[in-house]
């Protein structure tokens, strides 16, 4: 990659403390890169251009020009260039290397894993989504693939293959999409075998006040006879019902139940895209307050009203969950589009009812499904690309929290820990990737993301080892196969580690999570030694008796035990993990986290788990150049002896 | 026996008892002098034993002849029981009433009950100030144990042998006490073996508003710094309340009168402040009809979350005076029983890693909390649902098991005890079949006869049988310090208590379990590689042998 500028001597500024260290900025065609210097951990920050959400130069200091960036992955960097002069290029630089005017510029156009076209191919072919209708049981007598979309002509922003009532017709379906937002007619998301239940989704009708539409009204009346377990199906608007009435002067709105045979509609009241980029706006400020007060904190968090909107989400998804699989109803969601609210709602309702989902591979497959290739709008909502301000917002950030909140009440129902949520969010704004490139499937064939860039997915199930949870348990899922959260308020928690996720001096300075993986791998090496010793003991003639199995976990009550499990990072390699545990410990002993790979090859991944430095930890007390100081981490007022 | 006189109604049938996440159980109601007893009198269902002391507040209510009592209890259970007939619900509830709120400690349940195990080690034999001061002497020769409040007379709180400096007489330690407020001299609380620096703990001095002042004090201070050092004099309380407090006779060092030290001052909550907070948090967890905004402006309102940042930063900076500093460090709030005992333990739990030994948890609380006079008895006589006028009951020992539990959870692996140890504590704080936290003080304690009739709660800890369910299975010894974050970020509502009864922990406890397991699992292949090995070894040196032979 082509070397733009490099500045030396320039100071890094922790965000909460009043630490800084010198190092060399880089500045690349990809990365913006700081490299501290005169330090045997010289740590290294890369930052994806991707990332950046805005740059700022603030007034000129004595000891120079200090840079503020912000991160979308929210990291914040604080750098003071000695020079007016280097800082004014660099920040002009990077504004235009903000401005991405074509998608071939994104950085998943130029990124190069070092694999070949099978390679790719394999990786694009992990997710199969007509494997995954399969999986459900569709097509089956009630429900079958229609070709109505192949050319993307009835809705621009749906797959092409979609999935309908064996008695929907064409001309019912092409009419009901003519009476929906943006032609997003009814169509099968997921199937609930057991109760032969369906989850549907589309957009708002186009009722306005009075308008009707027969197609449509037979396209709903086709899911409900495809359900034989029960007599109605519900309709899930997904907005709040006052932004549905609005609508109606728009000549938009929400379905009349007179109109409908056996619906029975429900407003949820999820807010829309500008509320929530405007709470989590509000969040982030908060939480990046310096000495912060714990009433400062509470009542920004109540404020921010993130956490309400994650509860409704939440909620929304558990009342679709039940519908399906206490009453066996089928379910419509929609909000207006039907590509940010609905997505949530059926994602997670999904997530709720089927086990698969929360494994490695089901979460990707569920993703692929419901975001991307239902054109949940990627390139809007993240600002890849020609941006709006107005069409920004944190909604799959938003799925991505909710499961978390889930992993916390249920630390045995997810193959995958809090880490595999952190990537995949670190990804969908690296543009690193192809997947969540474009606004719809249809754009993404166009701008031919499959021969041109690589799968994430492959990627990710490359270093799964990085994001398993150890305490999974798919017995767990057998026997309880829809989880039942409870919402009471004090079940949902501010998520630290995202939003808070570079301020490392915040986390847990041992990882429960990592303590466990460590063990988990070893006690593979463990097993293989056992076997290796009694081998070579055979040979003396020795027979020893065969290695245990492992033996189910021994009943007794323990009562409550300690908190939630799931904290840690990811696992590197063994060898990696010993070095950094080494590192790791406690506080000041500590020293910054090296990158993983200084010496070799150095793969120029804006992101990868060793890149985002969730092993790296800072004595977050007083450093030891300052002498006669008490340090002001404890908010006490610097005083020299 | 005057029990019998306040049980008026000795057993109910047919009484209905409703537990949150718990199957309801029908039964037999039985008052005895100690317990509330509800069986149902059929095999594999529990019974409950609730000890009346354990009953905070009673609430009763009528739909026809059905009489209910909400019984709040103080490790803040609730539970409901349905009595048939309102005579026998009225009588149930008074005599409840009355066993639960008996004045006199000497009817008190540690003084009735007999252990049903055989007591190997005598837990009030454990910790003799004697023997830690044994520890202290093979690093230092700057401390003597002094007998000048053998009879406690000198400080009553006190216990009756206390560390000073070496060259401080007992004379002088009766002029400072004088000067300080319940005689509470500055005494020796903690020695950092690394650098030789200490932490010392007083109550307020009684400089009063025309600024008295004490020499013997000041020498004593001073003779804890080593040449040309300077020390650290942490007082808990806003400058703002130090300076009321002169009004009334109290105050703080002025720093013209002690030069080497440098005051700083924090904003810990006074004990009745700090009652309010646990009652409304209280009142917030129980409350399950609160949206997500009610929840956070409740949970703000009760001060709880805040309090608990306050003391962990206080112990923090303390911690950080001794280690990063290099300096020595005092101690003081107004009484020095309180928010000083607060600091002291926590700072010490950061600083010294046989603090987080379960052993060493124990002597730090015999140490900093029993001996050092913390008045459990008058804080911990009512809990969160009293709703009496308070008189002076505070959570501030919660608050510190509190702290103690955020700075396990951000260090998992460096505690050998886990959370069910610091609820434990809690729990027997408040109510308890043990003698340990009955008394205010050492004196008192001796006077209740306390050793010889009641039963140590580290007499029935300490047996193997019951350690095992408080040992940490991730434990890893280390020897650092720990720095906990502060950050409101880092630190959470302790769910293990607040919420305790109000969710289920089904899924939670089953993954822990499962977590022991997997290390567990681990330990016993480790071993089984090293017989192998051991196995192998010995068999290559026989072949060897039979080699060389040939």
């Amino acid at each position: 990659h082509t070397h733009i500028y490099t500045v030396e001597q320039v100071k890094l500024l922790d965000r909460f403390s009043n630490k800084s260290v010198t190092g060399t900025l880089h500045l690349t065609a990809t990365h913006l890169i700081f490299v501290e210097s005169n330090s045997t951990s010289a740590q290294e920050i890369w930052i994806l251009h991707h990332h950046i959400a805005s740059v700022e130069k603030l007034s000129l200091t004595t000891s120079g020009c200090p840079l503020l960036i912000q991160c979308r992955n929210f990291r914040l960097v604080h750098f003071v260039i000695p020079r007016e002069r280097d800082c004014h290029d660099i920040y002009s630089s990077l504004l235009r290397l903000l401005r991405p005017v074509s998608y071939d510029e994104l950085y998943a156009f130029s990124y190069n894993p070092k694999q070949n076209d099978q390679e790719r191919e394999e990786g694009w072919q992990l997710i199969d989504l007509a494997a995954e209708f399969e999986r459900m049981g569709v097509p089956c007598d009630q429900w079958q693939l229609t070709d109505v979309n192949r050319e993307y002509k009835v809705c621009k922003t749906y797959p092409r293959d979609l999935y309908v009532p064996i008695t929907a017709s064409k001309p019912i379906i092409v009419g009901s999409s003519k009476f929906r937002s943006k032609g997003r007619f009814p169509v099968l998301t997921y199937f609930y075998q057991e109760k032969k239940a369906a989850v549907c989704r589309c957009s708002q009708p186009l009722s306005g006040f009075s308008a009707r539409c027969l197609e449509d009204e037979h396209m709903l009346q086709a899911i409900s006879k495809a359900n034989h377990n029960s007599r109605y199906i519900y309709v899930m608007d997904t907005r709040p019902k006052l932004n549905a009435l609005a609508n109606r002067a728009a000549g938009k709105g929400y379905e009349n139940e007179d109109n409908y045979s056996n619906i029975r509609f429900q407003f949820v009241g999820i807010e829309n895209i500008h509320v929530m980029r405007g709470s989590l706006q509000k969040l982030l400020e908060v939480v990046g307050t310096r000495s912060l007060s714990m009433t400062d904190y509470l009542v920004g968090l109540e404020n921010s009203g993130w956490l309400r909107h994650i509860k409704a989400i939440m909620d929304a998804a558990i009342f679709l969950a039940k519908a399906v699989t206490v009453e066996g109803a089928s379910v419509l969601v929609h909000c207006s589009d039907g590509w940010d609210r609905t997505a949530q709602v059926c994602a997670l309702g999904s997530l709720l009812m089927d086990p698969y989902y929360r494994t490695i591979k089901g979460f990707m497959v569920l993703i692929e499904k419901d975001w991307i290739s239902f054109g949940h709008k990627f390139a809007d909502r993240c600002d890849q690309l020609d941006p709006d301000p107005k069409e920004v917002s944190p909604i799959f950030t938003q799925f991505l929290e909710c499961v978390w909140q889930l992993t916390e009440q249920f630390p045995q129902a997810f193959e995958f820990s809090e880490w595999f949520l952190i990537q995949i969010h670190e990804h969908v704004h690296s543009c690193q990737f192809g997947n969540f490139l474009g606004n719809s499937q249809r754009q993404r064939e166009d701008l031919q993301l499959k021969e041109r860039t690589y799968s994430l997915w492959a990627h990710l199930l490359s270093e799964k080892q990085n994001y398993l949870n150890p305490l999974f348990s798919p017995s767990v899922a057998e026997s309880h196969p829809v989880l039942e959260p409870s919402t009471q308020a004090y079940h949902f928690k501010f998520w630290r580690n995202m939003y808070n996720q570079y301020d490392r001096s915040m986390h847990p300075r041992q990882s429960i999570l990592k303590h466990v993986l460590t063990l988990q791998e070893s006690k593979r090496e463990l097993e293989g030694t056992v076997q290796a010793l009694k081998t070579k003991l055979q040979k003396f003639g020795v027979s020893t008796s065969p290695l245990k199995p492992q033996t189910p976990p021994r009943e007794r009550s323990l009562p409550p035990r300690p908190q939630s499990l799931i904290l840690g990072a990811p696992l590197l390699s063994r060898k990696e993990v010993q070095q950094e545990e080494d590192k790791e410990v406690f506080g000041e002993e500590a020293r910054e986290d090296a990158p993983a790979s200084t010496g070799g090859e150095r793969t120029v991944e804006g992101s990868s788990a060793t890149e985002n430095g969730y092993g790296e930890l800072m004595g977050s007390f007083g450093s030891k150049n300052e002498p006669g100081v008490v340090t002001l981490e404890f908010g006490v007022a610097r005083m020299t002896c | 026996m005057e029990f019998a006189e306040l049980i008026k109604t000795p057993r109910v049938d047919g009484v209905v008892l409703h537990r949150p996440f718990m199957p309801t159980v029908e039964g037999t109601l039985c008052l005895t002098g100690h317990h509330l007893i509800l069986s149902s009198r059929q095999d594999n269902t529990e019974e409950l034993w609730l000890l009346h002391a354990n009953i905070d507040s009673t609430e009763k209510r009528f739909v026809g002849s059905l009489g209910t009592i909400i019984v709040k209890c103080k490790d803040l259970r609730v539970i409901q029981l349905d009595i048939p007939g309102m005579e026998e619900c009225l009588n149930i509830a008074s005599s409840i009433e009355a066993l639960s709120t008996l004045d006199s400690v000497s009817l008190m349940y540690p003084f009735f009950y007999r252990p049903l195990f055989e007591v190997i080690e005598d837990g009030w034999q454990s910790f003799a100030p004697e023997e830690s001061f044994r520890d202290l002497e093979s690093m230092t020769d700057e401390w003597r144990l002094s007998e000048v409040n053998k009879d406690f007379s000198v400080c009553p709180s006190y216990p009756s042998l206390l560390t000073v400096p070496k060259d401080i007489d007992d004379e002088s330690l009766c002029k400072a006490a004088s000067f300080r407020h319940g005689g509470r001299f500055p005494v020796l609380s903690y020695y950092h073996k690394k650098n030789g620096m200490v932490m010392m703990r007083a109550a307020q001095p009684l400089t009063g508003t025309n600024g008295r002042r004490c020499k013997e004090d000041e020498k004593l201070i001073n003779a804890t710094l080593c040449a040309g050092k300077r020390g650290y004099i942490i007082d808990t309380r806003t400058i703002a309340v130090a300076q009321q407090a002169k009004a009334r006779g109290g105050g703080f060092e002025q720093e013209a009168n002690y030069p080497q030290w440098r005051r700083i001052h924090k904003a810990i909550e006074r004990s009745n402040v700090l009652q309010d907070s646990l009652i409304k948090l209280v009142e917030a967890c129980n409350d399950q009809s609160h949206s997500m905004d009610r929840w956070l402006s409740k949970l703000e309102a009760s001060n709880w979350q805040s309090n608990v940042k306050e003391i962990l930063t206080t112990a923090c900076l303390a911690a950080q005076c001794i280690d990063r500093e290099g300096a020595s460090v005092l101690v003081h709030g107004t009484e020095g029983t309180d928010s000083t005992l607060q600091v002291t333990s926590l700072a010490q739990i950061i600083l010294d890693p046989a603090c987080r030994t379960i052993r060493g948890f124990e002597a730090l609380i015999e140490r900093e909390w029993l001996q050092a006079g913390h008045p459990f008895h008058q804080r911990c006589a009512q809990s969160a649902y009293s709703n009496g006028k308070p008189r002076s009951e505070a959570p501030v020992f919660l608050l510190f098991l509190d702290c103690v539990w955020q700075i396990l959870r951000q260090f998992p692996c460096s505690f050998q005890f886990n959370e069910n140890l610091l609820i434990m504590l809690f729990e027997h704080a408040y109510t308890s079949q043990f003698g340990t936290f009955l008394g205010n003080c050492v004196a008192e304690r001796g006077k209740l006869q306390l050793s010889q009739k009641t039963v140590s709660l580290w007499s029935w800890v300490n047996r193997p049988q019951e350690l095992e369910r408080f040992l940490n299975p991730l434990y890893e010894p280390n020897n650092l310090v720990i720095w906990p974050s502060v950050a409101p970020q880092s630190l959470l509502l302790w769910e293990g208590v607040f919420l305790r009864w109000n969710r289920s922990t089904k899924c939670l406890d089953e993954a822990y379990q499962e977590m022991v397991h997997i290390i567990e699992y681990n330990k016993e292949l480790q071993n089984k590689v090293n017989s192998l090995r051991r196995q192998l070894a010995q068999l290559e040196t026989e072949d060897k042998m039979v080699a060389d032979l040939k």
